[in-house]
């Protein structure tokens, strides 16, 4: 029986890919022809999506992007047997955005039936479980920092160092917290890695839970991914009726217990201890640290609380090895990194590679330049906390201490571009509106800087004394960057003044006035 | 009303043993409901050991719960830096203009209600909505024209 993949990711199917899926299906049916459609997750080519497959002998082949007028052809064609149409792309692995990239946490994204256990298994799910099963705790947190592996969202912490922690805070009920509440405009890889390979997930946040003696896990999942929250759920289900999860792991004495948590819609929830408030059910209000998470953190408790794709990138490394992993990677940015192309870009979408790969290659070998084929004339880097770059700056290496030298900050890897037709000075004031929107309100440089902040940009933007309010500007933002509690009114300046120092002349000043 | 009590009390008891129990109730109450009204915030306050200004802030406190119902259809649209640098502020005009409303408001014929989001995760595919639980990448304002459209015929 021929068998078809047609993605399931939320992007795909925002395209058409449940329309395109279902003509499929009929038209093999009407054709009398027995047919084996796998709802995949994505390859990451969106500008593809729907990209349908098919399975040949010498391979997947992939067409795209598919509309429903143009399946009948595709039948017509042969596409069944890899048939020339005009959709044809050829081998999806050969394609040049796929051939190039250094899949390690997204190996399997795009190519197996997501909530599938016997899909992931066949391609070596579970073996990282397996090994760390039979690993003292110190061993398994020791793989995890020989790795070098860092905290995928804005403080690039190392993931070790903060599991040794919890291994060595003593109590009677520990928790792993996997923090899918990740908003940044231009992010989708945490939605992706749920969508399309969901037992990665579960499998590191179980590997997490045997290292540091914790037995119950939570999945703290936006709202606004309701694909990824179904896709999660149908995986735990398996991998609890398997024995993956539960008492008694595959016969081990390791018991862990996960479930799914929804959010809410407040963004400022994707700090990990607003995060911890909301799963207590309260106000997702910023607590003071110390105490950290890894001592004081759920209920009380010690807590691992990571990100989607920090987790997603254990299996691997306890599949393969501290060292595998460390290998890529330059400086102290070890691994890989899945990279986001979003915003005014030709061909957006997900691409991971070693950390050291520049943002040029990215915008132009990778993304083909902007979307509407004009210069690009700014990206903003790491979420809508992250800095604007302006093109002097594109061929700065993705890398944590690189981007820290620029003052910016590469969060979570996603990457927005913007043409020449952007205002920055319209976006530095959507900066402060976004953090007026989302604080949390606890502090007062985040809830009322924002807001005043708004208001000195409108005098800007109308004309109104420029010179004056721009250093009225620059002190607002001292006092956010030094007296907010957390990340999100503290980089709320990174976008405002990046925007200010690169772009000065979107804001009624010269380039010269700015240095003065 | 008496009916939908019952059914925040049904809610209730199955939720209210569960670690950390407040969200999750709430969630239930208003994927049944399509909102959370407030004269249920005494029920759950006594449930689970809260004051009702405890239950107040929370429910107001996520931009996702509602304390009236909405329309019959929710159109979102996202506002996050990627949908801007694809041009979501013109389809944020021209929605709102075809409609004769601004956010957090409900046409009146109370079939749509337009509400702001940040970010959907669709940002390869900008400018993206969401209508009710269907996601859309890569919409012109015609598109969500002709959606809406469809939307607004299909009212009981």
């Amino acid at each position: 029986m021929n068998t078809v993949y047609i993605p399931r990711d939320s992007s795909a199917i925002s395209l058409g890919a449940n329309l395109v899926a279902a003509a499929i299906a009929k038209e093999a049916e009407s054709r009398n022809i027995p047919l084996n459609i796998i709802r995949n997750g994505s390859r990451g080519m969106f500008w593809l999506e729907p990209l349908v497959e098919v399975a040949t002998s010498v391979g997947r082949i992939a067409y795209g992007p598919v509309t429903t007028d143009q399946v009948a052809s595709l039948f017509d064609a042969g596409f069944l047997d890899g048939g020339q149409h005009a959709l044809s792309l050829g081998p999806t692995e050969e394609l040049p955005w796929m051939k190039h990239q250094e899949r390690l946490t997204f190996a399997r994204v795009g190519i197996t039936d997501p909530v599938s256990l016997q899909d992931y298994l066949a391609h070596d799910g579970y073996k990282g479980l397996r090994n760390a099963i039979d690993m003292a705790p110190q061993d398994i947190v020791q793989q995890v920092t020989d790795s070098g592996l860092r905290g995928r969202g804005g403080a690039a912490f190392p993931t070790g160092i903060k599991w040794k922690t919890v291994l060595e805070a003593p109590a009677e009920q520990k928790y792993v917290v996997c923090n899918a509440d990740e908003g940044d405009s231009g992010t989708f890889s945490d939605r992706m890695i749920m969508e399309g390979d969901p037992f990665v997930l579960i499998e590191g946040m179980t590997i997490a839970g045997i290292a540091v003696g914790a037995t119950q896990g939570y999945i703290y999942v936006r709202s606004e991914y309701p694909h990824s929250i179904a896709a999660l759920n149908l995986a735990i289900k398996s991998a609890y009726e398997a024995g993956y999860l539960g008492r008694g792991i595959l016969g081990s004495r390791h018991d862990f217990y996960l479930e799914v948590r929804r959010a809410a819609g407040a963004y400022v929830c994707g700090e990990e201890t607003a995060l911890l408030e909301s799963l207590e059910g309260k106000r997702g209000l910023v607590r003071f640290k110390p105490p950290l998470p890894a001592i004081s953190g759920l209920f009380g408790k010690p807590t691992v609380i990571n990100n989607v794709i920090s987790l997603a990138s254990v299996p691997i490394i306890l599949d393969k090895g501290s060292v595998y992993y460390r290998d890529y990677g330059m400086g102290r940015s070890r691994g890989t990194l899945p990279i986001q192309l979003a915003g005014n870009i030709k061909h957006g979408g997900l691409v991971e590679k070693a950390f050291g790969v520049t943002l040029r290659e990215l915008l132009y070998d990778y993304g083909g330049g902007s979307a509407s084929g004009r210069p690009i004339k700014a990206v903003q880097v790491g979420g809508p906390l992250g800095a604007y770059l302006p093109e002097s700056q594109f061929d700065t290496p993705l890398d944590y201490e690189e981007f820290g030298k620029l003052w910016a900050v590469l969060g979570h890897g996603g990457i927005v571009a913007f043409d020449d037709t952007v205002d920055m000075a319209h976006m530095a004031r959507y900066a402060f509106e976004f953090c007026a929107v989302e604080s949390c309100g606890k502090c007062t440089p985040c809830r009322i800087g924002s807001t005043r902040g708004v208001e000195v940009m409108d005098k800007i933007i109308a004309g109104t004394d420029p010179a004056k309010h721009i250093a009225l500007v620059r002190d607002l933002g001292d006092t956010m960057l030094n007296g907010s509690l957390c990340a999100l009114g503290g980089m709320t300046p990174y976008p405002v003044l990046s925007a200010l120092n690169h772009f000065p002349e979107d804001f009624g000043i010269s380039k010269k006035e700015q240095a003065a | 009303m008496h009916d939908q009590m019952a059914r925040i009390q049904s809610h209730i008891e199955s939720h209210q043993h569960m670690a950390g129990a407040l969200m999750p109730l709430l969630h239930a109450i208003q994927d049944d409901l399509s909102y959370i009204p407030e004269e249920c915030y005494g029920l759950i306050a006594k449930a689970l050991n809260l004051s009702v200004a405890e239950v107040h802030g929370v429910v107001t406190f996520y931009h996702h719960f509602r304390t009236r119902p909405p329309g019959r259809h929710v159109l979102q649209v996202c506002r996050a830096e990627s949908c801007q640098a694809m041009g979501c502020g013109a389809l944020e005009s021209h929605v709102k203009s075809s409609l004769g409303i601004d956010y957090h408001e409900t046409t009146s014929d109370g079939s749509i209600t337009l509400e702001p989001v940040y970010c959907l995760g669709n940002c390869a595919c900008s400018p993206a909505i969401m209508l009710d639980d269907e996601i859309y990448g890569r919409v012109s304002p015609q598109q969500v024209e002709s959606l809406l459209a469809s939307a607004r015929r299909d009212n009981p």
